[in-house]
């Protein structure tokens, strides 16, 4: 056993086998003795952390554990921070409002599920933060919301409080689709404009012109107010919010995307509008626009190897991550999966395998990168002093395929052990077992009266 | 054969109202107020739809029909907080259809009368899947066969409601009784039902994200509708504001009704609430017994199913359930002790459950640790006050509508009779209980 106070928690741990409920940590915990790949100062090999009221204390090789600290041994083993999916889909009970070309009044925060079981498998798979996005049916789709993995806690909690908002934009043959009615043979009332890339940059002018214009009435409205004039206020809209929020850099753009010709269309729009686009995600032809994306300033986050899956996604090379890097694009690489998200260190690893990354860039993808786009990075993404305790604790090099993930923290809590997983599995399933059987006897004692009575015809029951 | 139909016919003519007195007196009887201690060997008069009187040795006014209520209870008629009862096309296609089991998403609303199929909407501004000026009180018949069933399982009064679409429009607090429809209605509109069902993909909203941002917005244009309104009634130098009947629908409504199975939709649907500024109640709440302490924070009362989830009969016997899903179908029932232990105000409402196997239902929620006197205040007066026709409604107090239901016992306990049901000061005896199957012997006092 790795952790002294685990048979403590193994003990409670069986009552409460609902659910992993993380144990609340100690305020001060110490990971000792571990490799510390800190990302952005460097690699100790004998190193600790020290942990204090859910922050990072301090790093380095000689920490002394003061009298209060728990204390987990880590010899042998790889301290990172925890992974950050600038892409994400899981813990949200809808992700496309695709009825409509600009869904911006919608948003995931509405619809955060907690209870997802993949929220639990992306810590197991060492992620501790993802930004959750609308999917990609539309132009303009929902609000995206940046979410901390904290496993067990209610839909509020797992916001990560303070991250910038952002909103899904989707380019291509995605938000083209122009929907398929339940007759879509000459069924044209449940067609859905655009049904061409010109359409898509159609609908996006159009809408941040109607949040112009909304802005402007505003505006007039509070002018009018200040003179004294009598003024009705334009009605609330939902739909232009959001948007009016991009033109003012209150929002950021995470924009789907794959070809060049419409990654340069979506920036020049941009441009022309006056917002930024903040992340180009999947971004697969990116290395052949990554000048323009660097001079932008947008961020790139996309897919180590993964193309081909359709037309637009043909053009991919796996070198796309290391050659943007090279062009000074700030570049992350996301899963977009609830399954490739449990291994994004090994997809960082592909990147030095194409283009030649050394391993700090290589693990910068998948860590401060991200935590940059998503203008997190004095919380997350690496391992200094001051910044919130998200980390994970591998078994051996994080960029090897053979590297297994013991323990993730989130705020200085753990949230996944291995050990513990693995010991609670037993007492799970006897408790499910024990509510079948239980359920099973009550449908048995169950007389089924109702099968006589309905089976006879009303009338012959009333007098007539 | 003939003495059982002769028998059963007896029976029956007399769940007809009484060409009866318009006074009566239960004497002797045990009387569960409700409002205020239980009463022995007391006396309820009631008399011209009222009650006029309650307490021990009362003098009989001439002229009343006396009940010897030696042996019998006497209650507050009980109330189906959440119904559709008295809406005929409203009744399932089959008694007692069941929902799914496991974890549905949501409460499955009642069927409900089909509209037309609805053109594609693009947005809010289409009003897709609203009707919410749709009043219960226009849609009432008496020719729903259910009035009469719920009435012999012991109910008076039903919170009736249209359910169909997301805004499907407004209850009523109904009796359970009336020579005409509109005689049955006590408030009206009494709350907006409003579900989070989805569309198609391709009309809005098409996802439960959709439904929200779409009601968040109707209740944002309400308020607007309301503020260009009053400000033209002064109309000089303003654009006359455009007539909308759904959101005239939704600020006629008193209340709206949000509904909440799981943890994780109590939580939602408890914020969501808390955002429209508008006085909501949630129902199903099925999970709720994990979420006591946060429906207590909220001060928002709830409406528990009557429909405890159970595993679909049709389901898929190698699809392993998860433990949370098990829990849920295990637990449920324990939600209302949960409740009543925290101080929640909450009603229970039949959600499609056959009045005849309400009581059923009750004792589940009984087994699992809710004292009756809680569970008979649910049914009562705390579905009144929910309603805030508890001044008229929901205990036997002198001066309020004479609803009560009159057994023979303890009312949830299982082989306990209602002798008498009254509604509206008017007397009903219950129809007769199917004869078991089979035998051919019947009880023929």
């Amino acid at each position: 056993m790795r952790l002294h106070w685990m048979i403590l928690c193994l003990a409670a741990g069986s009552l409460l086998a609902v659910r992993p409920i993380p144990a609340r940590a100690a305020s001060t915990t110490l990971i000792r003795n571990a490799t510390v790949l800190t990302v952005t100062k460097g690699t100790i090999t004998h190193g600790s952390v020290l942990v204090r009221d859910g922050k990072i204390a301090e790093v380095g090789e000689n920490i002394t554990a003061p009298a209060d600290a728990k204390v987990i041994d880590a010899t042998g083993d790889y301290v990172i921070p925890g992974i950050i999916d600038c892409h994400s889909h899981i813990a949200a009970e809808s992700i496309n409002e695709g009825s409509t070309s600009v869904s911006s009044m919608v948003g995931i925060e509405d619809v955060i599920n907690p209870e997802d079981v993949e929220i639990y498998r992306a810590l197991a798979g060492g992620v501790t933060t993802a930004n959750v996005l609308h999917g990609s049916a539309n132009a303009i789709g929902g609000k995206c919301t940046v979410m901390k993995m904290r496993w067990g806690k209610s839909a509020k909690e797992m916001i990560f409080e303070g991250a910038m908002p952002g909103i899904k934009f989707a380019l291509g043959e995605n938000p083209k689709r122009q929907g398929s009615g339940p007759n879509p043979f000459g069924n044209t009332a449940s067609l859905r404009y655009p049904a061409t890339r010109m359409g898509v940059e159609d609908v996006i002018r159009d809408a941040f012109t109607q949040a112009r214009n909304y802005e402007a009435a505003w505006r007039e409205y509070r002018e009018k107010v200040a003179r004294g004039e009598r003024a009705v206020p334009p009605a609330r809209d939902l739909k232009l919010e959001p948007l009016v929020e991009v033109l003012e850099g209150k929002r950021f753009v995470h924009a789907h995307c794959y070809r060049q010709d419409e990654i340069l269309m979506l920036l020049r729009v941009a441009d022309e509008f006056g917002f930024k686009i903040r992340t180009l995600q999947h971004v697969l032809e990116g290395y052949k626009v990554a000048k323009e994306i660097a001079e932008h300033g947008a961020g790139a986050s996309t897919f180590s190897d993964w193309w081909a899956y359709k037309v637009e996604a043909y053009d991919a090379i796996p070198y796309n991550a290391a050659i943007m890097v090279r062009k000074g694009v700030l570049v992350s690489l996301n899963s977009d999966s609830a399954e490739l998200d449990r291994h994004l260190n090994t997809e960082a690893a592909k990147a030095m395998k194409y283009g030649g990354l050394d391993e700090t860039e290589a693990l910068a993808l998948v860590t401060i990168n991200p935590a940059r786009q998503l203008a997190i990075d004095k919380r997350v993404g690496s391992i200094e002093p001051g910044k919130d305790a998200d980390l994970t604790i591998y078994d051996k090099h994080p960029l090897s395929n053979y590297a297994k993930v013991l323990t993730v923290m989130v705020d200085g809590d753990v949230y996944f052990d291995r050990d513990r997983d693995i010991a609670e599995r037993p007492a799970r399933e006897a408790r499910r077992k024990e509510l079948l059987e239980k359920e099973a006897q009550e449908q048995k004692k169950k007389p089924r009266p109702d099968k006589e009575q309905d089976s006879k015809p009303q009338d012959q029951r009333r007098p007539q | 054969m003939n003495a059982r139909i002769l028998v059963i016919s007896f029976l029956t003519l007399a769940t007809l109202p009484g060409e009866g007195p318009s006074a009566f007196a239960i004497r002797d009887a045990r009387v569960v107020r409700v409002s205020g201690p239980t009463l022995e060997h007391s006396t309820v008069i009631l008399r011209d739809g009222l009650i006029e009187a309650v307490g021990e040795n009362l003098s009989v006014p001439a002229g009343a029909w006396v009940i010897e209520g030696k042996a019998l209870t006497v209650y507050p008629g009980l109330t189906d907080a959440l119904s559709t009862w008295g809406i005929p096309e409203a009744a399932p296609a089959t008694p007692g259809a069941q929902g799914r089991g496991g974890a549905p998403p949501a409460p499955g609303p009642p069927a409900t009368p089909a509209s037309p199929p609805a053109a594609v909407a693009r947005g809010p501004e289409d009003r897709p899947s609203n009707t919410s000026w749709l009043r219960a009180a226009d849609l009432l018949s008496l020719s729903d066969k259910r009035i009469e069933a719920a009435r012999s399982a012991g109910f008076t009064t039903a919170v009736t409601f249209p359910t169909h679409g997301i805004f499907a429009g407004q209850g009523a607090v109904i009796d359970l009784a009336g020579d005409r429809p509109g005689q049955m209605v006590v408030v009206s509109p009494a709350g907006e039902y409003v579900s989070l069902t989805t569309g198609r993909f391709t009309s809005f909203p098409g996802s439960l994200m959709g439904v929200i941002a779409y009601i968040r917005q109707i209740y944002l244009d309400a308020d607007h509708y309301r503020l260009t309104r009053d400000m033209y009634q002064n109309p000089a130098g303003l654009r006359r504001p455009a007539y909308d009947r759904a959101l005239e629908g939704v600020l006629e409504s008193p209340r709206v009704l949000l509904p909440a199975t799981r943890e994780v939709e109590i939580d939602r649907m408890l914020r969501f609430a808390q955002e429209l500024k508008h006085p909501a109640v949630l129902y199903g709440v099925h999970e709720a017994w994990r979420a006591v302490d946060q429906i207590k924070r909220f001060n928002i009362p709830v409406l528990v199913s009557l429909k405890w989830p159970e595993r679909a009969q049709d389901a898929n016997p190698d699809d392993k359930e998860t433990l949370r899903v098990l829990e849920l179908r295990a637990h449920a029932p324990k939600t209302p002790a949960a409740l009543s232990k925290s101080g929640v105000h909450f009603a229970f409402y039949s959600d499609n459950t056959r009045p005849q196997d309400i009581r059923k239902a009750v004792k589940r929620a009984l087994d699992a640790g809710l004292p009756a006197d809680e569970a008979i205040r649910a049914f009562t007066l705390s579905a009144a006050e929910i309603y805030d026709v508890a001044d008229r409604l929901g205990s036997i107090d002198k001066g309020k509508i004479a609803n009560l239901v009159v057994t023979d016992g303890p009312i949830f306990e299982e082989h306990t009779k209602v002798k008498y049901i009254f509604v509206d000061g008017a007397k009903y005896e219950p129809i007769p209980e199917e004869p078991p199957a089979g035998s051919g012997t019947e009880k023929t006092e």
